[in-house]
């Protein structure tokens, strides 16, 4: 017994952390609307500023405490929110959620290349008195250090529930969840409600980091997902609400976690794998277990006013350019062809296949993001069990390569309706976050053994051969990539504009309505899920054909990541927007490489610009501009037209063009 | 024949009794009224009816099969058709699509593999029939405009559109002339007539406008407080001496 305490001790000021930075995460959803996965990166940078001021520059460590946790974590949460949030104050949880997504994928690799550069890291001062103090009580012992985390955490949990409770600030800032626009015809200014939010939660977020970064001997990017992963379960466990049960679920979950890691036998790779993966798996198993999730219906009850989404620019018509059109759109296509085939250099042509082969997989995207509006975060999990089937069937089991893709086409879409099919229940934010959770679980449990992904060692794939063609060579493996491309952007165009996408359609407009004449929502959801997942396994098959090896690296969950957040950013609603993010994904790092060194962090800044873009033209940049582009043509031309001399008893301008502007 | 039969739905919300045994029935092709005072229970009569909300005990049948286990969907299926006292559309999508939709939905035909064959453009019939529709609810010149450019009227118009493609058996309106002016409202209640009359379609009208309620309806239940106040005939029942106290209150009474 006395043992079993020795091991839970230790485990509750993790506990604490967990539960401060879930704390964090229900404040910023119930103030904000928003589920600030960036949380880890905010506390992450406060974390920073704190090891550089007290460790490198040895300030006192008052001074960096304040500094780090009470200027910098404010100025940090006034930015995101002055810069991205406020253009989504009336936006949907989906898109909040792809903004804050966009923060987490791109802050921490910016800081690092930006900051810190190549300096070694030091091991972070700590915040208690040093030397740490050590207090016994009995047999137990505690530090200092561990002592003021635990302090800190009630401390923050009890006046988080007064100002909640008690305060009129409070009740402001659950109001401005529900509709900033009513707050605001009561007159108060929701605008100022909503920025003081995000400054109160980006403090807990720097505390929650210079609390972490002594408890940890460094903070890596593992301990960070672990910590997010582990605090999404606390937040999950009190229901995105209840701030004491966040807390009991975090202590729970830190104890646990020890405890578990003292008694779990050291044995093979699935004991190996199941470790570290504790987290994961509860946050899966809450997710699909845990009663009182309900989908968050928050509806703001002005959301009549808000103006219908754009149309698509496909559907905005102008004779003299559809005319040119159909000129230029074949000539591309040839040229472009004919330059693939004949001129381009082999590497360039790799590079060319590759990004056609990411279309395919960022297909997947514009079906489940697009299309069925639900944000997965497991599709480079689906596309690595489309690449090692494929590698497992055509290296260990002599299936023939096509064939071998196919079937990890249609093992990913298994698996896309087995993670769908329990986690539809609860659809929006609960469902990313399992999907996120599965992608974790299976990186860890799934991908390392030989069976699938073997590890960082990984599986080979041959390229594949049909009949007398051979598709070893390069070129000939583009043409395959090509076509497949073709097969599955031609499906998602039929698909969208057919019965499927029409139910999909209407099932996000009203999901109830939709029930109401008939249609079976988590039928078309599954639907579309395996769909996607097919197209992700089918573009997975062809990457690890294209590169020869792929291992689990290959397709971890931070691609998944990456991915959703390129792909939304540039136009998830498109098969155009697919094959931007394809291209740009494999050609922009290419190109920054040839540029000097100090632009080597470019890629980020553009990131970074990605997502304040995202946040005011949420249907993607590349549609974005299709649609201003082709507007500025179609007034162009009414321009020319009017300033004809008009003959006499002619028409003025017809009334519709006028509706076409304020449309747009 | 008895076509909707509900007996003895309770539902409780916390401590509060939203129902408390209430029974109704609709014969096939009637139309039924349901009134009462707001907060007499009438729009979470309908929700268990549909299966928005599962009642605490009793049970509903239609066409003499028990649904009270069923989902929504499936319900729809069976041929109820309902419209939303908040309207319910599907945003971004015109007027025509709605009823594209819903006209798909009833064949239930078109799936994954038909739209990856390029099976997925309306047919022929199917236009046909979405225009017929768009004609008798009156939003002929409205068909390609995208429902939140249209006015409150307009939308109700094109819900209940949406549930008429659906040829259901049963309609359930949920005060669908709230928001509506005047003339809108005769238009409305004019629709209802035709299609109850042509196409033997049952409706059951939640409604606090009695006049609306009169011209669409021949029976009529009276609610207070999640109970059945009083059934019968629409204007035997409205001269009743309880219904006017409890509708109009004591003093005009």
């Amino acid at each position: 017994m006395s043992n079993l305490l020795n091991y839970a001790i230790p485990g509750i000021p993790f506990g604490c952390i967990y539960a401060l930075v879930a704390v964090g995460l229900v404040l910023t959803y119930r103030s904000s609307g928003v589920f600030n996965l960036a949380f880890g990166a905010q506390a992450y940078i406060s974390a920073a500023v704190f090891y550089d001021t007290a460790g490198t520059h040895h300030w006192p460590t008052w001074a960096a405490f304040v500094v780090a946790v009470f200027v910098v974590g404010p100025a940090v949460g006034f930015v995101f929110d002055r810069a991205i949030f406020r253009y989504l104050r009336t936006a949907s949880a989906t898109v909040k959620l792809v903004a804050a997504l966009g923060l987490l994928v791109g802050l921490p690799a910016l800081i690092q290349a930006a900051w810190f550069g190549t300096k070694a890291k030091l091991r972070p001062p700590a915040v208690g008195p040093t030397p740490e103090h050590f207090y016994r009580w009995l047999s137990y012992g505690i530090d200092s250090n561990q002592v003021a985390v635990v302090v800190a955490t009630v401390l923050v949990v009890v006046g988080l529930g007064f100002l909640f409770r008690s305060t009129a600030f409070g009740l402001r800032m659950r109001a401005v969840v529900e509709s900033p626009r009513l707050l605001q015809l009561n007159g108060v200014n929701a605008e100022r409600v909503a920025t003081s939010a995000w400054v109160l939660s980006s403090v807990l977020a720097a505390l929650a980091g210079v609390l972490l970064a002594p408890l940890y001997a460094r903070v890596d990017s593992t301990n960070f997902t672990v910590l997010m992963v582990a605090a999404i379960a606390a937040a999950v466990f009190g229901r995105l609400r209840s701030l004491p049960l966040t807390l009991l679920g975090g202590i729970v979950l830190g104890v646990g976690q020890e405890v578990l890691t003292k008694y779990l036998p050291l044995g093979n790779l699935l004991v190996k794998g199941f470790r570290p993966s504790v987290p994961f798996i509860l946050l899966f198993a809450l997710l699909l277990f845990w009663p009182g999730l309900r989908k968050p219906d928050v509806t703001d009850p002005l959301a009549g006013v808000n103006p219908p989404p754009p149309p698509l620019a496909a559907s905005l018509r102008d004779e003299r350019l559809e005319r040119l059109n159909r000129v230029m759109f074949p000539t591309f296509i040839v040229v472009f062809l004919a330059a693939s085939l004949f001129a381009l250099p082999s590497f360039w042509l790799f590079l060319v296949t590759q990004a056609i082969v990411m279309s395919v997989i960022f297909l997947s995207y514009t079906v489940i993001v697009g299309m069925a509006g639900q944000i997965s975060l497991c599709q480079a999990t689906f596309a690595g069990v489309g690449a090692f089937t494929t590698a497992q069937l055509a290296t260990n089991h002599g299936v023939p390569v096509l064939i071998a893709m196919v079937a990890g086409a249609l093992v990913a879409a298994l698996v896309g309706v087995v993670v769908a099919l329990p986690a539809l229940r609860l659809g929006g934010l609960y469902l990313a976050l399992a999907t996120f959770a599965f992608a974790l679980m299976v990186d860890n449990l799934v991908f390392p053994q030989t069976w699938a992904g073997n590890g960082q060692t990984g599986v080979s794939v041959p390229r594949p051969q049909l009949g007398p063609v051979d598709f070893t060579a390069n070129r000939a493996f583009f043409l395959l990539a090509l076509a497949v491309f073709a097969v599955s952007a031609f499906a998602v165009i039929f698909v969208r504009r057919g019965t499927t996408g029409q139910r999909l359609a209407a099932i996000r407009g009203s999901e109830v309505a939709a029930e109401t004449i008939g249609i079976d929502p988590k039928r078309a959801k599954i639907v579309a899920f395996a769909l996607s997942a097919a197209l992700a396994g089918l573009g997975g098959a062809l990457l690890a054909s294209l590169q020869g090896t792929v291992s689990s690296d290959s397709f971890n969950y931070f691609y998944s990541l990456f991915w959703l957040v390129l792909v939304v950013t540039t136009g998830v609603r498109t098969v155009e927007g697919a094959v931007n993010a394809g291209f740009a994904l494999v050609f922009v790092p290419e190109l920054l490489h040839h540029l000097p060194g100090r632009w080597a962090n470019l890629e980020f800044v553009l990131f970074g610009f990605g997502a304040i873009n995202y946040a005011k033209h949420p249907e993607g940049a590349v549609e974005f501009g299709k649609r201003r582009s082709i507007e500025r043509v179609v007034n162009w031309n009414k321009r020319r037209e009017q300033r004809r001399p008009s003959p006499p008893g002619s028409v003025p301008p017809a009334p519709d063009e006028q509706r076409e502007e304020v449309r747009a | 024949m008895t076509l909707l039969e509900a007996v003895g739905i309770s539902k409780r919300f916390g401590g509060v009794t939203a129902l408390h045994d209430m029974s109704i029935d609709v014969e096939e092709g009637e139309a039924v009224g349901l009134v009462g005072p707001n907060g007499a229970g009438k729009t979470t009569f309908f929700n268990c009816l549909l299966g928005l909300l599962h009642p605490d005990a009793g049970r509903v049948t239609f066409k003499g099969v028990d649904i009270s286990g069923q989902p929504i969907h499936k319900r729809a299926r069976l041929g109820i058709g309902r419209t939303f006292q908040r309207v319910e559309l599907f945003s971004g999508l015109t007027v025509a699509e709605h009823l594209l939709i819903a006209e798909r939905a009833r064949q239930g035909r078109g799936g994954l593999l038909s739209d990856l064959l390029g099976g997925g453009r309306p047919t022929v019939d199917e236009r046909t029939r979405v225009a017929e529709i768009v004609d008798l609810v009156g939003l002929a010149g409205a068909a390609d405009v995208p429902v939140e450019a249209l006015s409150l009227g307009h939308a109700r118009l094109v819900e209940l559109g949406r549930a008429l493609i659906t040829e259901p058996d049963l309609l359930l309106l949920d005060e669908p002339s709230s928001g509506l002016d005047r003339v809108e409202s005769l238009a409305l209640a004019g629709v209802l007539r035709t299609t109850q009359e042509r196409k033997g379609t049952a409706v059951l009208l939640v409604e606090h406008d009695l006049e609306m309620v009169q011209r669409v309806v021949n029976r009529l239940f009276v609610v207070d407080s999640g109970a059945v106040l009083a059934a019968g005939p629409c204007l035997e029942v409205l001269g009743d001496e309880r219904v006017r106290r409890a509708y109009l209150g004591r003093g005009v009474a």
